[in-house]
């Protein structure tokens, strides 16, 4: 579980199994890779609206809900316009 | 532990993995952990028109739990080393029991 240390402290992207992407700082995880994401935000992507962003503040994420955790470049991430951005969200991973 | 040390041997290696959604994430192994959980450095999504979720991540850690399949250039494997190894293994394990 080396693999979520690195990315402590930094502003990361999750991928939920249910297909939804939360934007937050990781603050905190274990080994079941529970999550713990403060000032976080839901992009809430749909195919005829644009990504809706949606703040929810802190969170906590349990593991078994997690499908990607990934570190978010800012450069690439402030240069996009997500109301452009026309697209289903993610399809979702049957359990 | 078989699996965990296989893919240990395939650490800065170029990988596909695709997971149960179908997403298709290729990248460089940086790590694996005893869960398969998969740490990836420089990735690219497959279908970037379809899943641009994700363009602004370039490192990242996928659940184990979630990889349907990890893709390897056949060059990375020993098959025969790794069947002998299953073997092994196998016969451990009823040797245990």
């Amino acid at each position: 579980m080396s693999g979520l240390e690195e990315l402590l402290q930094s502003k990361v992207l999750v991928a939920t199994t249910d297909g939804r992407i939360f934007v937050g700082t990781l603050r905190g995880f274990d080994q079941m890779c529970n999550i713990i994401l403060e000032h976080t935000v839901e992009r809430e992507f749909n195919a005829q609206r644009g990504v809706v962003i949606v703040a929810l503040g802190l969170y906590i994420i349990k593991g078994e809900n997690i499908a990607v955790v990934g570190s978010v470049d800012p450069e690439i991430d402030e240069s996009m316009d997500l109301s452009q951005i026309m697209c289903d969200p993610l399809p979702k991973i049957a359990v | 532990m078989l699996f965990y040390s296989f893919f240990k041997t395939l650490v800065d290696k170029e990988v596909v993995v695709e997971l149960k959604n179908d997403l298709c994430i290729t990248g460089t192994l940086h790590s694996v952990d005893q869960f398969l959980n998969i740490k990836l450095l420089d990735i690219s999504v497959a279908e970037p028109e379809k899943y641009p979720h994700m363009v602004s991540v370039k490192t990242c850690f996928i659940r184990g739990s979630v990889v349907r399949y990890v893709r390897l250039n056949p060059a990375f494997v020993d098959t025969e080393l790794l069947q002998d190894a299953s073997r092994r293994e196998a016969n451990n394990i009823k040797g245990a029991a």
